[in-house]
């Protein structure tokens, strides 16, 4: 059984508590599911428009049981963006918080369904959506850069890395992990899969570690997990985290990029102190969410390590790639709307872009990567395509793009007389990234390797 | 410069704000202010006033308005604007 289903449990178990909006219980989503099937023809595309509510989550459950298939975006997405993603796409429908600004209704569009300050559009047009029968799910693969790919998960992908996860971090009924993540990032979904799966209590805030409210919420809901990006966790330092009192806390994650070894130690050694677990993981959107876990009692003496395959996964390494091998390697990607009726193209197998090697006990540690591109704030951002983009809006400047993970340099020629700040900010709210991983530096003359390409390591070292 | 300049321009510098804009702002009110943005925006106060706020102060800077409350008690005092 798939954990979106209906299961058989106390309907009066809570499964969603909201800041805005209290408890949804277990039976509350089956009813709440059924009423929205009623809205919603079967096989059908709808554009998601997440935030960490209960609307949000009830109406992605409620996609899945009634295998209509969901693209999760950010509900804070710029409108352009969707606009022209909606074009590409052509979704039958549109679930929106209510009084969205980026989505407004025309006359295309008719309300069919409201409930948990959301609303459900119904968008006609006159071609029927082709979907691939497995299809379950689609995610951006940048989240920010608005580009057309998306990830194509099957109800097997999503259903077989949820077990996996609660089988590995040992999950149940009991826990109560409290939203730090996105919930259209493949990591804070698969938080919300695995806790449904285990019949747990999700509490959702839209508050950020950065504010009161998000603590006093953590506390007075007796969280007992969240989830973070290295960022999350150089902000928890920042704020004194480590002299927090926070009983309830029994496990803290980490994915989405690599942690400094000095931050790893400090978290590793806070968590023996106050006998929390401390859990490093390794994944990607291609593999649904994750692919490895480092286990906690392993932290130090493994520091630096993505740790082992998670339960039903394997990994090898074919010429130094890390590829992966389980049930929940998505099918491929899509680029266009003819691509949603692909098969799987797959077949269990992923490239995973990462180099790596593995010690002699059997952990993996990631040396490099294969293809040019950072992790900034947990996401990918290819550098490539950055100077593509770049390219396209200056015509005949050169431009470079190096950095480390929340860092991107971006170099470019004195000579072509450019503005920083203009291309900081053209940047920024292109890839839709805060200005302060951004830094432009101006040099005489962009390096050149003998066969005429950009000369990167030596960029690196300027 | 007087403090309340120094003050602005370190929103002007990190967040890219000014003038008008700047009453009403508030921590995820606008794109630039988000997260990263926030620690940032702090680290800058921090170095251009000499000083070191403390979590709870950090997480209260909710606002323009809310941080040149925040920074009197460092002893830094932002003049009043000109009405």
């Amino acid at each position: 059984m798939y954990f979106f289903e209906e299961q058989v449990l106390d309907k009066d178990r809570i499964y969603l508590r909201s800041e805005k909006e209290g408890s949804v219980t277990y039976g509350e989503l089956d009813c709440f599911c059924k009423e929205m099937g009623t809205h919603m023809e079967k096989r059908t595309l709808v554009f998601l428009l997440c935030q960490n509510t209960a609307g949000s989550v009830l109406g992605y459950i409620a996609c899945l049981r009634n295998r209509v298939v969901p693209l999760l975006l950010d509900c804070k997405m710029d409108y352009n963006m969707l606009k022209d993603l909606i074009c590409h796409y052509e979704p039958d429908y549109v679930f929106a918080p209510k009084g969205h600004q980026g989505y407004s209704p025309d006359e295309r569009t008719q309300l069919v369904y409201e409930a948990y300050g959301y609303n459900l559009y119904d968008i006609s047009k006159e071609t029927e959506t082709k979907l691939n029968e497995d299809l379950a799910l689609l995610l951006t693969t940048s989240g920010s850069t608005g580009s057309p790919k998306l990830v194509r998960q099957s109800y097997e992908n999503i259903q077989s890395n949820a077990e996996s996860i609660v089988e590995y971090l040992e999950l149940n009924e009991k826990e109560r992990p409290i939203s730090t993540l996105p919930m259209n990032y493949t990591y804070g979904l698969s938080i919300i899969n695995s806790h449904t799966l285990c019949g747990a209590t999700i509490l959702l805030t839209e508050h950020t570690m950065f504010e009161h409210e998000f603590w006093e919420y953590f506390k007075a809901e007796e969280a007992t997990s969240f989830g973070g990006v290295p960022f999350t966790y150089e902000m928890l330092k920042r704020i004194q985290f480590f002299h927090m009192d926070l009983p309830s806390l029994r496990t803290m994650t980490q994915a989405g990029g690599k942690l400094s070894r000095a931050l790893q130690k400090e978290f590793a050694l806070y968590a023996i102190k106050a006998g929390v677990k401390f859990v490093i993981m390794y994944g990607q959107t291609e593999a649904t969410a994750r692919m490895s876990w480092l286990p906690p009692e392993c932290v130090l003496e493994k520091a630096g390590s993505i740790g082992i395959s998670i339960p039903g996964g394997a990994f090898s390494i074919v010429d130094g790639e890390l590829v992966y091998e389980g049930k929940n390697v998505t099918l491929g990607y899509a680029k266009c709307k003819e691509d949603l009726a692909k098969k799987d193209e797959r077949h269990g197998v992923l490239y995973t872009g990462d180099l790596a090697r593995k010690d002699e006990d059997g952990f993996y540690y990631i040396t490099g990567r294969k293809k040019r591109f950072l992790k900034i704030l947990g996401s990918r951002v290819n550098l490539d395509e950055i100077e593509q983009i770049l390219k396209g809006r200056y015509k005949d400047v050169c431009f470079a793009c190096t950095g480390v993970d929340d860092r991107l340099d971006i170099f470019v020629e004195k000579g072509a007389g450019l503005c920083s700040e203009e291309i900081v900010d053209f940047i920024s709210k292109k890839i839709k990234m805060n200005d302060g991983v951004l830094q432009v530096r101006q040099i005489d003359s962009i390096p050149l390797n003998h066969s005429g390409k950009i000369h990167y390591r030596e960029l690196e070292e300027m | 410069m007087t403090n309340l300049e120094k003050y602005n321009k370190v929103f002007q510098v990190i967040l890219k704000k000014e003038g008008e804009e700047l009453k009403e702002l508030r921590y995820r009110g606008v794109p630039e202010w988000d997260s990263m943005g926030h620690m940032n925006l702090v680290g800058e106060l921090e170095e251009k006033f000499d000083i070191m706020l403390d979590t709870p102060d950090m997480l209260a800077f909710s606002s323009y308005e809310k941080g040149k409350e925040i920074l009197k008690k460092y002893g830094v005092e932002i003049e009043k604007e000109d009405a």
